[in-house]
């Protein structure tokens, strides 16, 4: 465990009584010391073969069953695996920490490929509410469309619905970019900290909705903004970049990226402008 | 957390008894306590159905008192008695536990003077008066309470359905879904989600004379509907009313003897999950309900904020 010591200098933050300490024991130290890389161990994660292919039918298994059966199959080098007959269930395919094609051939239910950290995913039917929650790196094509809360907290990677998404799109989200080529219902971006959405159609109310930071681009009408949200001019390198993720997510081939409307945050709501960097991460 | 399901065949009639028990089980983890079914089922049209009981299932959590069950008969009884007062003539009964009865009849007058006469009567309630309406709802999961009264053979052309888990009021039957809108015949309401202005509401209904059998939440929508409805308004447009007149977070379904709806409130706070197609539209709060029925590949979609959507069979 981490030792304390009281800090001497005081910043804004710590002179109100909070942060007067600071960590001073090994997490303060190297993270990833390459000379110490033989004893990083990443847990649960698999050197796969995407070449390596298997089909596996869920239909008789829940999703306890279904997710250590994937976790096997990846443990077996299989880098290719394609989920048949997911019938709605809830949280499958969660937690993969490694590269893997993982390819569903149905619809989810709530809460599925959440907390993942890498895999490239295409779902070709419809996900519940919660997709993607906590993704940390990879990619997800969603063929149809995608519920509520889609994209919730994730942190990296790309996340596409080719569809229309539910309310509350990249709620509290943290980095990567989100993808709609449909609709998008309320509070779209609500409290978002980072990252980028991209809506190719309409969106519902309060857009945006006590977003910290991050950017969200609307293709269609927008139904309202939320508290401080603005909207910001669109520059070259905005158009240049949401021209590249679109080709990415394959959708959006001929749309007229110019007259999309930028939203950002208006940092009225901020209310930790002293705060150090090093704080204001923390904060975030 | 509750959860609920629906469903209706446009143009042709079917086992909703079964196939709403199927997406109701398969919602079971959304609401353990109760679960009630309002099947529209095909009956002959002429007389009303009645269901009512007279007592509350002491068993299986409930946090009903226990009464002694010679009760039960004793008000059966003056029910019986009332109905022979009020004009009512009983062509068939049916004791379905020693709590609830299911009576054919044929009544011409006003049902809401007829209603509250009935449930004058200590511990009666009405649980539905309608010519297709057949409303049922007791404690235990969605397999229990259909072996228990007999609704696999129950053929119709809708239905909505409820499991419940009870967060607002206690765990027994007049708290649990559907809820009849009284005093109309066939209509029922299901909802899944907390109104936060029960009582301010309840109280202005109370003054116009409508009546509350529970202090749940989830009754005021029917109550709300039935309101509206009895000035003139036409299902649809009570139910666009609701999103404003009622505050909290919901998705309801309601049904009449010909149509069904569905609203959601304009934070879209409730899942829904919905599939249409010419000939069936079915919904729940998980796509899981719907997959009991259909389990091949379909397109189905979250409604947005404020959606408001009505069916006709």
């Amino acid at each position: 465990m981490a030792n304390l010591k009281t800090t001497e200098k005081k910043t804004k933050a710590q002179s109100m009584g909070l942060h007067t300490e600071v960590l001073t024991g090994k997490t303060q130290q190297k993270f990833f010391n390459p000379d110490e890389a033989e004893n990083f161990y990443y847990w649960g994660t698999y050197d796969v073969d995407f070449n390596k292919r298997i089909d596996l039918d869920v239909n008789d298994l829940d999703c306890k069953e279904a997710n250590k059966k994937i976790d096997e199959l990846m443990s077996q080098g299989y880098g290719t695996i394609v989920i048949k007959n997911p019938q709605g269930k809830h949280s499958l395919g969660v937690g993969v920490l490694n590269k893997l094609n993982l390819i569903f051939e149905g619809s989810l239910g709530y809460f599925g490929v959440g907390s993942i950290d890498g895999p490239t995913v295409r779902i070709n039917g419809r996900v519940g509410w919660s997709c993607a929650e906590n993704m940390m790196a990879g990619k997800v094509v969603i063929e149809k469309n995608a519920g509520s809360c889609f994209g919730a907290a994730v942190r990296g990677g790309d996340l596409i619905c080719k569809g229309s998404v539910g309310a509350r799109t990249g709620i509290d989200q943290k980095g990567g970019t989100i993808i709609v080529g449909g609709d998008a219902g309320a509070f779209t971006g609500f409290m978002m900290q980072r990252g980028r959405i991209i809506i190719l159609g309409n969106v519902g109310i309060n857009l945006g909705d006590s977003m910290y930071d991050g950017t969200i681009y609307v293709g269609g009408k927008i139904g309202s903004f939320g508290s401080d949200a603005i909207e910001s001019p669109m520059t070259k390198s905005d158009i240049d970049w949401i021209k590249r993720k679109l080709k990415v997510a394959e959708i959006g081939e001929n749309f007229d990226i110019s007259k999309m409307t930028k939203v950002v945050a208006g940092k009225k709501l901020w209310n930790y402008d002293a705060l150090e960097p090093t704080e204001k991460k923390g904060a975030i | 957390m509750c959860g609920i399901a629906g469903l209706i065949h446009r143009g042709k009639s079917s086992n909703v008894g079964n196939e709403l028990q199927a997406m109701l089980q398969a919602l079971k983890h959304r609401g353990p306590d109760s679960t009630g079914y309002a099947l529209y089922a095909d009956n002959d049209g002429e007389n009303f159905i009645m269901r009512f009981k007279v007592g509350e299932n002491v068993g299986e959590g409930s946090t009903s008192v226990n009464e002694d069950e010679s009760v039960y008969d004793k008000r059966k009884e003056l029910v019986d008695d009332m109905l022979k007062n009020l004009g009512a003539k009983v062509l068939k009964e049916e004791k379905l536990t020693p709590y609830s009865y299911r009576y054919e009849m044929k009544y011409d007058n006003d049902l809401m003077d007829f209603s509250k006469k009935i449930e004058s009567i200590e511990s009666v309630e009405i649980l539905s008066i309608g010519k297709s309406l057949e409303l049922i709802k007791d404690l235990g999961d969605a397999k229990i309470v259909l072996d228990r009264y007999d609704l696999g053979k129950v053929t119709g052309t809708h239905a909505i359905g409820h499991a419940r888990m009870a967060t607002e009021s206690g765990v027994d039957i007049k708290s649990a879904h559907p809820f009849w809108g009284y005093p109309f015949s066939d209509v029922s309401v299901v909802h899944n989600g907390q109104l936060t202005n029960y009582w301010n509401n309840r109280r202005v209904l109370e003054n116009k004379g409508m009546r509350f059998m529970s202090e749940c939440d989830s009754e005021l929508i029917a109550v709300y509907l039935a309101e509206k409805m009895r000035n003139g308004a036409t299902l649809e447009e009570g139910m666009k009313d609701s999103l404003s007149g009622l505050d909290g977070v919901f998705t309801y379904f309601v049904a009449t003897k010909d149509s069904l709806g569905m609203a959601k409130d304009t934070m879209a706070a409730k899942p829904l999950v919905l599939y249409e197609s010419d000939d069936l539209v079915a919904m729940g709060s998980e796509e899981i309900a719907i997959r009991s029925i259909l389990p091949h590949e379909i397109d189905t979609y979250d409604p947005f904020d404020g959606e408001v959507k009505v069916w006709q069979i």
